[in-house]
């Protein structure tokens, strides 16, 4: 069991949590969109070996964060507020 | 074999205190601090099991829990379980034990003509065996012959099992001198600590084995330190396995108790975890070595020390190291005629004074029909014997080390893979860190606490003569005669282990899956090294580059109980429960689950679907009284309210005007029809989502998710309201007329409040929102009042009601209501694949300019289909009973059936007194007036394509 931060709660067991979305896979939605960009936006995801970079929500509190860990490791580097969080990946 | 028990000895027994138990039948005496393998042993019970393949009949081998042979079914007034290692499990009075896979009994079994069979059936055999003409033929048959025990399937546990979550700074397991030493030094730093150990005394080796610390033998200097431990707040837990190191060191438990209650799960995360967990001995290759009567050298040791038992009275010891010169020793001064056979020329210690000791030679064979009669050495020299000691080295337990993703790296030196990394947070210490001596075993604890073990005070120290190993590779060979036995429990040989490398099933993981190598109750404890060494021999490798499969938990097996904990029936998957409950069943609701909650499907004693036509029919001609407190209630609150509802619906919302509601769809971003429902508008900044029934935490979460994503924290709130308010639906021709009497304090006139629009009134004291909206289609007012003052409200509506003739409806007939009108319900009328679009909903897609949720998805290529599966209604003949949902409609005009679509509603409408469907139909909303035929469990019947609508189609009813 996985112990994450949360900014707001601080450390909590990961089945407090669920995993949001890959960070910065920004909605195109300024002016005209390709299938293949929208497409991309929906369904396509890294999938990284090690260092990764992902929105996360504690349930429990309900906010949304960035999160930096390892999925290798299972390293956890740390989190941020999403406002705080810049959105390129 | 003829073991049996000493007049005088056993520390671990209370010969005061007999008891009995059965096995296969057979009473057996013990004491108490017996075993159930020792107290076999001791009444001479050679046989204790038959092999899971061959059916070969099969001794106890070890004293522990690598026991891969004596596997039982105990029966006690707790229940049953299966698959009990007989070398952990204590004795107890009154059990009934019973050998595993073997019928009758593992004396006589009748399977056991099956080894005979042997060379026929090698490793994954069935594989190439039951291809043709199909494995499902012979399936059943082989499936019987499989598994061990029995379960017990009608044993239901009498009380859940506790679960402890615990903190500390240092946990160590096991409590041998290295653990012992360990958790010592942490506790006099003023850490607090967690010992564990899986026996039923700390101690480990220190029990049976010599060694002297700190000027006392070790077994009592074992006892002092645990009561030192205790007397400081330390109290060391035994019977206690840690089975499992999971991500970010949380350490898992199993803790059993002998007073029936169930197995403890404790989940520890401690600060820093020592693993002092030591190591297993490995068994001798050689012909028939599985044969009963030959045994771990240590565990011979051990029954004789700890329970008096002797196991044979002519011995032959076969070894490769150090470690079983004590254990001859103590046998021959036991009584018995021992003989040691060192396979290394130069024995390196001198050999025991009363011991015939047979240096650079090896056991070639055992013989014997159901037990171990003699042994043919290497030289060929042939000499009797009741029992055959084996200590083939000893393999560090390093699963939980390995677990937490440490690194092994193999020894020469120990002929063993031992911890070869820093892992955050563990440390290792005594046999598992590959020491041998007792003062490295101790001395290994400081390192192994890290920054918790700085030493205060004297650490314990070794006196006397020091353990020494001198460990040589005595492994399995190719191509050698007659049948090794590798893996016990699994009855892999040497030759499947050949057959896998020939096969060029040369990965470890691969040989494990094709030979079962290592499977099983005892996870390989005994067998997985030599099988090693015989694959890298095998295809010429090192046995280091061969490597060792993944270790994973539990390290043994744990029953499911405790896993379970308390998280069964309602504790596992809790109902939602209506305000009103209690009300609803003194008026004889037959309640049912929907979507999490429970609600009435209908009210009274009889058929439940006559009263469900009775309330539908009553409903539409009078008036119909309906709790809908389950309805979504969320307040979307902010300066950009406005704005993010935009954003969140299909439809366009900012143009609503306050005191008005509107019918929307929410899409997810792939374009599908998430939710649908009412969006209030309170006023200019504060609205109210009220989502599906069973969808209101998905939504709430959703709009979370928005919100935070792409709104200024303080733009826009949201708050679940749901179950703040209870919701009393009144509908019918004369809803309105009820609701006069009712004294609301509002104008119900049309003009003041239409169709579509919302109010705030009061009932007594309390605020009341009145939301004239309609999922019957007939005139109906929501009214929302706090949900602990709904009862007042109800009762009220019940009583005025009687004038009208009011019914009070279930889930079952408003479904029947709503379906009349062809009002869809998500999930139910739409799949994941529906879009608006396919609802005959395209005024946003083809009009909207603004951004919302899903808008790029629904101009795909996909999207744009002609043949999409589109929302109709199915008119079907007079007289007929309704479609069954899920019938297909199908399609022959090009020869072959195809679907073309599915029932997705079927009632009967009391009201227009002929059934009615919904249905998801290809091009649908274009074919009104086909004829489409519907197949259902090889039934064809026909239905003509209508609009949705059946009843009130021009929507009068509403305003009526």
């Amino acid at each position: 069991m996985q112990l994450f931060p949360c900014p707001f709660c601080g450390l909590r067991e990961e089945s407090e949590f669920h995993y949001g979305a890959e960070a910065g896979n920004v909605r195109p939605d300024a002016g005209f969109v390709s299938a293949d960009q929208w497409s991309d936006y929906l369904h396509m995801r890294d999938n990284p070996k090690g260092a990764t970079r992902e929105i996360w929500v504690h349930l429990t509190c309900g906010e949304f964060f960035m999160m930096e860990r390892d999925t290798v490791t299972h390293r956890v580097m740390g989190s941020t507020l999403l406002e705080d969080a810049t959105h390129s990946a | 074999m003829s073991a049996s028990r000493l007049h005088a000895g056993g520390s671990e027994i209370d010969r005061s205190r007999n008891l009995t138990f059965t096995f296969d039948g057979r009473e057996i005496q013990a004491f108490a601090g017996d075993s159930i393998a020792s107290a076999l042993l001791a009444s001479g019970q050679a046989i204790v099991g038959r092999s899971f393949k061959y059916h070969r009949p099969r001794g106890i081998w070890g004293s522990g829990v690598e026991e891969p042979n004596a596997l039982v079914d105990i029966q006690s007034s707790g229940g049953r379980v299966p698959n009990a290692r007989a070398t952990t499990e204590p004795a107890e009075h009154g059990l009934t034990v019973t050998s595993v896979n073997a019928s009758p009994d593992a004396l006589s079994d009748r399977h056991a003509m099956l080894d005979r069979f042997a060379r026929f059936i090698p490793a994954a055999f069935y594989y190439k065996t039951f291809m043709w003409p199909d494995w499902h033929l012979f399936e059943p048959r082989i499936r019987a012959m499989a598994g061990l025990g029995i379960v017990d399937r009608a044993w239901t546990p009498r009380k859940a099992s506790v679960q402890i979550n615990h903190h500390c700074d240092v946990l160590v397991v096991g409590a041998g001198p290295a653990g012992l030493a360990a958790a010592s030094h942490a506790a006099a730093a003023g850490h607090s600590v967690l010992l564990v150990d899986d026996r039923q005394h700390p101690g480990g080796s220190l029990r049976y084995r010599a060694g002297d610390i700190d000027g006392m033998p070790g077994h009592r200097w074992a006892d002092e330190t645990a009561k030192r431990l205790t007397e400081q707040g330390h109290t060391p837990l035994t019977e206690t396995t840690a089975f499992g190191v999971y991500d970010h060191n949380l350490v898992a438990l199993n803790q059993r108790h002998r007073d029936g209650r169930p197995d403890t799960l404790w989940r520890v995360r401690p600060r820093r975890i020592v693993l002092a967990t030591g190591a297993i001995e490995r068994p001798v290759p050689f012909a028939n070595n599985d044969l009963p009567g030959i045994l771990s050298a240590d565990a011979a040791l051990a029954y004789l020390r700890l329970h008096a038992v002797l196991v044979g009275r002519q011995v032959v010891v076969a070894t490769n190291n150090d470690s079983a010169y004590e254990v001859a020793s103590a046998l021959a001064e036991a009584g018995a005629s021992v003989t040691l056979v060192d396979c290394r020329a130069e024995a390196r210690t001198t050999a025991p004074a009363n011991v015939r000791l047979l240096a650079g030679r090896t056991v070639a064979s055992a013989a014997g029909r159901k037990a171990v009669e003699g042994v043919v050495l290497s030289d060929g020299t042939a000499m009797p014997a009741d029992c055959v000691l084996v200590s083939g080295g000893w393999t560090p337990s390093v699963h939980l080390f390995s677990q937490a993703k440490g690194k092994l790296a193999w020894s020469d030196e120990l002929a063993a893979f031992l911890p070869a990394n820093e892992v955050d947070g563990i440390g290792v210490a005594g046999a598992v860190a590959g020491t041998v001596s007792l003062s490295d075993t101790l001395n290994s604890a400081t390192n192994a606490l890290g920054s918790f073990g700085t030493p205060v005070g004297p650490a314990p120290r070794s006196v006397g003569p020091e353990a020494t190993l001198g460990v040589v590779g005595l492994w399995p060979r190719m191509r050698a005669k007659g049948r090794i036995w590798i893996d016990y429990q699994n009855d892999v040989t040497a030759k499947d282990v050949e057959l896998a490398a020939r096969e060029n099933f040369i990965s470890v993981e691969h040989l494990k899956r094709y030979t079962t190598l290592g499977m099983a109750t005892d996870q390989g404890k005994t067998s997985n090294l030599n099988g090693l060494a015989l694959l890298a021999e095998a295809t010429g490798r090192a046995i280091a580059d061969v490597g060792t499969t993944t270790y994973r938990p539990p390290f043994t097996p744990v029953p499911f109980v405790s896993l379970n904990g308390p998280r069964r029936n309602s504790l596992l998957s809790p109902v939602r429960r209506l305000p009103l409950e209690a009300r609803h069943r003194s008026d004889g609701a037959v309640f049912q689950e929907y979507g999490g909650w429970l609600r009435p499907a209908c009210y009274g004693a009889g058929k439940a679907a006559d009263l469900i036509q009775e309330e539908a029919r009553r409903a539409r001609q009078y008036l119909a009284l309906f709790d809908g407190s389950t309805l979504g209630k969320i307040e979307v609150i902010g300066p950009q309210a406005a704005e993010f509802v935009d954003f969140i619906y299909y439809n366009t919302m900012s143009t609503l005007k306050p005191g008005r509601c509107r019918y929307g769809f929410i899409l997810s971003e792939n374009g599908i029809v998430f939710d649908d429902g009412i969006l209030m508008r309170i006023d200019e900044n504060r609205f109210i989502v009220s989502c599906s029934s069973s969808h209101v935490a998905a939504v709430h979460a959703r709009l979370e998710e928005w919100r935070q994503d792409r709104f200024e924290r303080s733009a826009v709130y949201i708050h679940n309201a749901t179950s703040d308010l209870a919701t009393l639906t009144v509908s019918g021709p004369r809803a309105r007329d009820l609701l006069e009497k009712l004294d609301l304090g509002l104008d119900l006139d049309d003009a003041s409040l239409p169709h579509m629009s919302l109010a705030q009134g009061r009932f007594g004291d309390d605020d009341l929102r009145v939301a004239r909206v309609s999922f019957t289609g007939d005139r109906s007012y929501e009214l929302s009042i706090r949900a602990d003052r709904a009862e007042a409200l109800w009762a009220r509506l019940q009583s005025a009601g009687e004038a009208f003739q009011a019914v009070t409806i279930g889930l079952e007939a408003l479904m029947i209501l709503r379906a009349e009108k062809g009002y869809i319900v998500i999930g139910k009328d739409t799949d994941g694949n529906t879009m608006p679009h396919d609802l005959g909903v395209s005024g946003p897609r083809e009009k909207r300019k603004t951004e919302f949720v899903g808008r790029r998805s629904l101009f795909t290529e996909d999207a744009e289909r002609s043949d999409r599966k589109q929302l109709v209604g199915l008119a079907i003949a007079e007289g007929e009973p309704p479609l069954a949902t899920g019938a297909h409609a199908i399609d022959r005009s090009d020869g072959h059936k195809r679907s073309i679509g599915f029932v997705t509603s079927s009632y009967h409408s009391p009201t227009l007194g002929r059934a009615i469907a919904l249905a998801l139909i290809e091009s649908g909303a274009q074919r009104h007036g086909e004829t489409v035929e519907l197949y259902h469990l090889g039934v064809l019947r026909r239905a003509i394509l209508v609009p949705p609508c059946a009843f009130d189609p021009e929507g009068g009813r509403l305003h009526a």
